[in-house]
């Protein structure tokens, strides 16, 4: 009863101000908009390409008949792992630095936070160019995974570090004096006291930092190759789902397969996301 | 102790060498790209390899002024189209959402954001491109436009741009008028104004500098999207004349010939990419620019 008369109110207000009641169309439209083509564009994928889902997807070797996934998966677990080993420590102590150590308006910590902005604003595709230009070219690599994940960890510092800065930052102070009360170290209370209590936020980054290292093509394909093999050590070549991916789209040979491997990444990626807000939101309970 | 005060001396170098990465990082980036870049532009002669309009790599012909050309047009579509919408839609997500949508409609910007660009591309190439080529045909059966064009055009690439970038829009000017003080709102409501114009003529006004970096990061990501324009553009290296036609982007330049080129077409294709750099560059400073100055306000 109380919500329809203040719904009638509301529908008399607006009929008094037809600018304010186009506005508010405007508004509620876009927002309409906006969400139905995340919902259109996933349900699109889900319903082409669930049904070329098949078993012959997953056979253990690529070829051009089957088009299987299997090595690009595993080749995208591999250039993950890799990626996060080279990039994590890196971000985690620059971030400690950025947060514990650093003096406020010191000249070097501008230049960093200045540093690491521009880095992520970079577009993937000059990560792709200079990985190429750098490791394989003037270290001589090659087209090879390990190529690929250097660059990639590049790509995602800048994020590792600001989401453990933020982390650090969102742990109080008193439990570093506390720290230092009961007569520990500046490292010792790092280590043992804040960065203990910053980890889930630390989490969150590093699996969103997963989703773009899955997600990543246009830094892959100039350094760590297309080749539809699982690579015999790490200096060889071989491309990771979103390559693959791109690869079977623009062949278009294969558009069954690229329907059902559209659906495998999409979920991946959709997976890894919701799992980063989960632990995030327990970040904000803790 | 004394071994303890050694510790924590080296683990602060430790920590300050880390966070020097992201320094030696930039550095290198531009070393290499400069270093490898720059030789071929003069080669090339840097006025002729700006403003030249002839790609022609066979004839040791490169221009790329068709390709900035290009990539200014698809972002500038994709601001026609995603920065109105996105507005409008974080301008909801403040002001108008119900508490229980909130939550679910947050996840799924984030979502939006979080879909890898093939994605976007793949949906652009099986969705969008047949869309387009029928609409072409249309009205060029109306006699609006003189060529259909086969669907890879500008239109499109601007239409999934704008869908792109729409999470980096909503999410910076949200945040940029959940900054605006709550009693600005509340005062225009005193003073007799609708929620509406509170919202249009007070809040937005206060938030213009976080909404123009929003449009200017959005500006950004879409100057330096390559897998998904590749894949719905056309790629043509010449200047369309409608925009119903094909076009190729800096960013596609470098990917769909870095795999063949050699000597100096290669170096022209680094070239490229030293000139989206710069692109990049100016981008990044400007917002940099615009969040220091919302931040004072």
């Amino acid at each position: 009863m109380n919500n329809q008369t203040t719904f009638l109110q509301k529908l008399k207000n607006y009929l008094k101000h037809p600018g304010s009641f186009l506005l508010m169309l405007l508004v509620v439209i876009s927002a309409v908009l906006t969400f139905s083509v995340l919902i259109f564009l996933i349900a699109f994928i889900l319903i082409q390409g669930l049904p070329h889902i098949k078993p012959s997807l997953f056979s253990l070797e690529y070829n051009s008949e089957n088009a299987s996934v299997v090595p690009a998966l595993v080749n995208t677990i591999i250039m993950t792992f890799m990626s996060l080993i080279i990039a994590v420590p890196f971000g985690i102590f620059s971030a400690i630095f950025l947060v514990e150590y650093a003096k406020r308006g010191n000249k070097l910590v501008e230049l960093i936070r200045l540093t690491t902005e521009t880095l992520s604003g970079i577009p993937s595709i000059v990560y792709g160019l200079f990985g190429m230009l750098f490791f394989v070219n003037t270290l001589g690599w090659g087209f090879s995974l390990l190529a690929g994940a250097f660059t990639l960890a590049i790509m995602i510092l800048p994020l590792v570090m600001r989401t453990t800065e933020e982390a650090l930052k969102s742990v109080p102070d008193s439990y570093r004096e506390g720290s230092f009360g009961l007569g520990a170290g500046k490292l010792r209370t790092v280590f043992q006291v804040v960065l203990p209590s910053a980890i889930p936020g630390i989490l969150a980054g590093i699996i969103l930092a997963i989703g773009r290292i899955v997600g990543e093509t246009a830094a892959l394909i100039y350094t760590a190759g297309t080749v539809a093999k699982i690579p015999s050590s790490l200096m060889g070549s071989g491309r990771t789902l979103a390559v693959h991916m791109y690869n079977l789209a623009s062949e278009g040979l294969h558009m069954e397969q690229a329907y059902a491997t559209s659906v495998i990444l999409l979920l991946l990626v959709v997976g890894i996301n919701t799992i980063s807000s989960i632990v995030a939101k327990k970040l904000t309970k803790a | 102790m004394k071994t303890n005060a050694w510790k924590e001396k080296f683990m602060q170098g430790v920590f300050l060498v880390a966070a020097c990465t992201s320094v030696l990082a930039v550095a290198l980036i531009c070393f290499f790209l400069l270093v490898n870049g720059i030789p071929a532009m003069k080669e090339i002669g840097f006025i002729q390899f700006i403003t030249g309009d002839i790609w022609k790599p066979n004839n040791e012909l490169f221009g790329i002024f068709p390709m900035i050309v290009g990539s200014l047009y698809v972002t500038a579509g994709a601001i026609i189209f995603g920065v109105p919408i996105g507005i409008l839609t974080s301008i909801f997500m403040a002001m108008y959402c119900p508490k229980v949508l909130y939550k679910p409609l947050k996840a799924a910007t984030e979502l939006l954001a979080g879909i890898p660009s093939v994605i976007y591309g793949f949906f652009g190439l099986v969705v969008l491109v047949p869309l387009m080529r029928q609409l072409g045909w249309q009205l060029k059966a109306a006699g609006v436009v003189r060529t259909s064009g086969n669907g890879n055009s500008i239109l499109t690439a601007s239409l999934l741009l704008g869908m792109m970038i729409l999470p980096t829009i909503i999410g910076v000017t949200e945040s940029a008028i959940r900054a605006v003080p709550k009693h600005y709102y509340e005062g225009a409501l005193a003073l007799g104004a609708t929620h509406e114009r509170s919202i249009f003529t007070v809040v937005l006004p206060a938030a213009k500098s976080g909404v123009v970096a929003g449009i200017v990061l959005g500006i950004g990501r879409a100057i330096g999207e390559t897998m998904a324009v590749i894949m719905v553009a056309g790629n043509q290296p010449w200047i369309p004349k409608s925009i119903m036609q094909g076009v190729r982007t800096m960013t596609a330049n470098i990917v769909i010939e870095m795999g063949y080129a050699t000597d100096l077409h290669r170096g022209a294709l680094i070239a490229t990419g030293v000139v989206l750099f710069v692109f990049i560059l100016i981008i990044n400073l400007s917002v940099t620019l615009l969040k220091r100055r919302s931040e004072h306000e």
